[in-house]
C-alpha cells in the first residue's frame, strides 16, 4: 500500500509531536512526584500530619508533614516553617537542616519543611525555572524540587476575579489566593490553600505554640529584604536578636513591624488570631528579580547575575549585590544563625517556656563547610528514620 | 462550585482538543498541521493533569 505524501507528511509530524509530548509530560510527571528523603535525627518524637489538627485537609495534597523534635511538653515550642514559597530554597534548606541535627535540650521544636506541598510541585508558567536543583553532599548529590510561589493549579482551580481575603475581607491580587502567605488565618471551608493555613493556625493552638518563624527569600528590587518581619508583640524579641546577629554571626539583619493594613500574612494574622508570637525572616535570592539573566540551577543555588548586578548601579537595588553573588550557603547560614538567636533570646526572657537546642549549623559553619555538609546519607539511616517530602 | 467549574473545564478542554485534532486531520497546509499540534499540546497535559 502506497501512502499520500500529505499522509505520509502527518504520520511524520503526529510521531515527532508524541515524542515531545511524552518527553515534557515524563519531565513534569517526575517534577511534580519526585520524592526528596528526609534523613531525620534521634530528637524525632513524632511525625504527624496537618489532618491531624483539621481533618478537612485529609486526603489533599497539602496535608503536609509535621516533625515533632524532643517532647519536652514543661518548656516552650517553636514551630519552623520551610516552603510556604518553595521556589525560596533556602527557608526549605533550613528547616531540613534542623530536622536532620537538632538536639533538643528543653521544650519543641516542630518544623514543617513543606509547608506548602502542592506549590513545590509546580514551576512559575513563563519563568522558565528548573524542574529542580541538587545539593553537593560528601556522599553524592541530593535533588530537591524548585517549586513556586503559588499552589499548583493542579490541585487548586479556578481563581477568582478578585481574591477577599478571610475574614478582613481585604481585596487582593486573584492568584494570591494560591499564595500561603496571603491565606492566613485560613478558614476551614475555603480553598485548599486557605484551609492548609487553618490547619496551620489550628496546630499553633492545639500545641500551644510560643514562637512561630516563616522563612522566606526576596527578590533585590523588593525593599522587604535582610530582615526579620515581626508582628508587633514580638518587637522586643526580634531587635535583641537582630543586635545579637550582628555581634555574635557575623553578619546584619534588619527588622521591620508587620503592617496593619496588609491583611493575609503569617506574620500579622498569626499573631492577631493566636497566642504566638510570629516572624518573618527573608534573604535575598536574586533568582527572583526580573531583570534576571538565564534561570538555571547555577543562578539559583550562587546567585550570582551580571544583569541584576547593573540594576545595582543604577540604584534599583534594596540590598548589595556584588561579583560574590548570594550563594545558597550564606542564605542557609542566615537562617538558621537568626532562628538560633531568637530561640535564646526567648529563653533569656521566659524562663518558665525555656527552648533550648544544639547542633544546628551556624552562618560560619555553613560558610566554612557548606550545605552538604550537614546532610544526612539515607542510605547508610537507620530503617524507620527516613522520610519522604 | 469551583468543583462544578473544574469538572467543566476539563470537559472543555477535551473539547477543544477534539477540535484541534479534527481540524489537524482535515488541513493540507503543513504549517497549519504544526500550528495545531503546537497549540494542542498544553491542552493535553492539562488534561492528562501533567502540567
Amino acid at each position: 500500500m502506497k501512502l499520500a505524501p500529505g499522509r505520509f507528511r502527518k504520520i511524520i509530524i503526529v510521531v515527532i509531536f508524541f515524542v515531545w509530548f511524552i518527553l515534557s509530560g515524563q519531565s513534569f510527571y517526575q517534577s511534580r512526584h519526585l520524592k526528596e528523603p528526609l534523613v531525620v535525627g534521634e530528637e524525632l518524637f513524632q511525625v504527624k500530619r496537618l489532618s491531624d489538627y483539621f481533618p478537612g485537609i485529609n486526603g489533599s495534597f497539602n496535608d503536609a508533614k509535621i516533625y515533632i523534635l524532643g517532647q519536652n511538653k514543661n518548656g516552650g515550642s517553636i514551630l519552623i516553617l520551610g516552603g510556604a514559597h518553595p521556589e525560596e530554597p533556602a527557608g526549605r534548606l533550613a528547616a531540613w537542616l534542623i530536622i536532620e541535627n537538632v538536639r533538643v535540650k528543653k521544650g519543641r521544636v516542630l518544623v514543617i519543611p513543606t509547608a506548602n506541598p502542592s506549590a513545590s510541585t509546580s514551576t512559575r508558567p513563563g519563568g522558565a525555572y528548573p524542574p529542580d536543583y541538587s545539593i553537593k553532599t560528601p556522599w553524592g548529590e541530593q535533588k530537591f524540587r524548585q517549586g513556586d510561589r503559588w499552589s499548583n493549579p493542579l490541585d487548586q482551580w479556578p481563581d477568582p476575579e478578585v481574591y477577599i481575603h478571610y475574614p478582613s475581607r481585604q481585596q487582593l491580587a486573584y492568584m494570591d489566593i494560591r499564595n500561603q502567605n496571603r491565606t492566613w488565618p485560613g478558614r476551614p471551608n475555603g480553598t485548599m490553600t486557605e484551609k492548609t493555613c487553618y490547619a496551620m493556625t489550628q496546630l499553633i493552638l492545639k500545641e500551644k505554640i510560643d514562637l512561630v518563624i516563616d522563612l522566606h527569600e526576596a527578590e533585590l528590587q523588593y525593599p522587604v529584604i535582610s530582615t526579620i518581619v515581626v508582628h508587633p508583640k514580638g518587637q522586643d524579641i526580634a531587635a535583641l536578636a537582630s543586635m545579637m546577629i550582628s555581634s555574635e554571626e557575623g553578619f546584619n539583619i534588619g527588622v521591620e513591624f508587620s503592617p496593619e493594613a496588609l491583611r493575609g500574612l503569617s506574620h500579622r494574622e498569626i499573631g492577631d488570631h493566636t497566642p504566638a508570637i510570629p516572624f518573618l525572616m527573608e534573604t535575598p535570592e536574586p533568582f527572583l528579580d526580573a531583570t534576571r539573566g538565564k534561570t538555571d540551577q547555577e543562578l539559583l543555588l550562587t546567585g550570582k547575575d551580571e544583569f541584576v548586578m547593573k540594576a545595582g548601579k543604577h540604584g534599583l537595588l534594596f540590598e548589595k549585590l556584588d561579583k560574590n553573588g548570594w550563594p545558597i550557603d550564606v542564605r542557609v547560614g542566615r537562617h538558621l544563625s537568626s532562628i538560633i538567636q531568637i530561640i535564646k533570646v526567648w529563653t533569656e526572657s521566659n524562663a518558665d517556656r525555656p527552648i533550648l537546642i544544639e547542633n544546628v549549623p551556624h552562618y560560619q559553619d555553613l560558610i566554612k563547610n557548606g550545605i552538604g555538609f550537614y546532610l544526612k546519607d539515607p542510605s547508610k539511616a537507620e530503617s524507620g528514620r527516613v522520610f519522604y517530602e | 462550585m469551583s468543583a462544578i467549574i473544574t469538572i467543566l473545564y476539563y470537559f472543555m478542554l477535551g473539547f477543544f482538543s477534539a477540535c484541534f485534532i479534527w481540524n489537524f486531520r482535515k488541513t493540507k497546509d503543513w504549517q497549519q498541521e504544526i500550528l495545531y499540534l503546537i497549540i494542542l499540546l498544553p491542552f493535553l497535559l492539562r488534561l492528562f493533569r501533567l502540567k
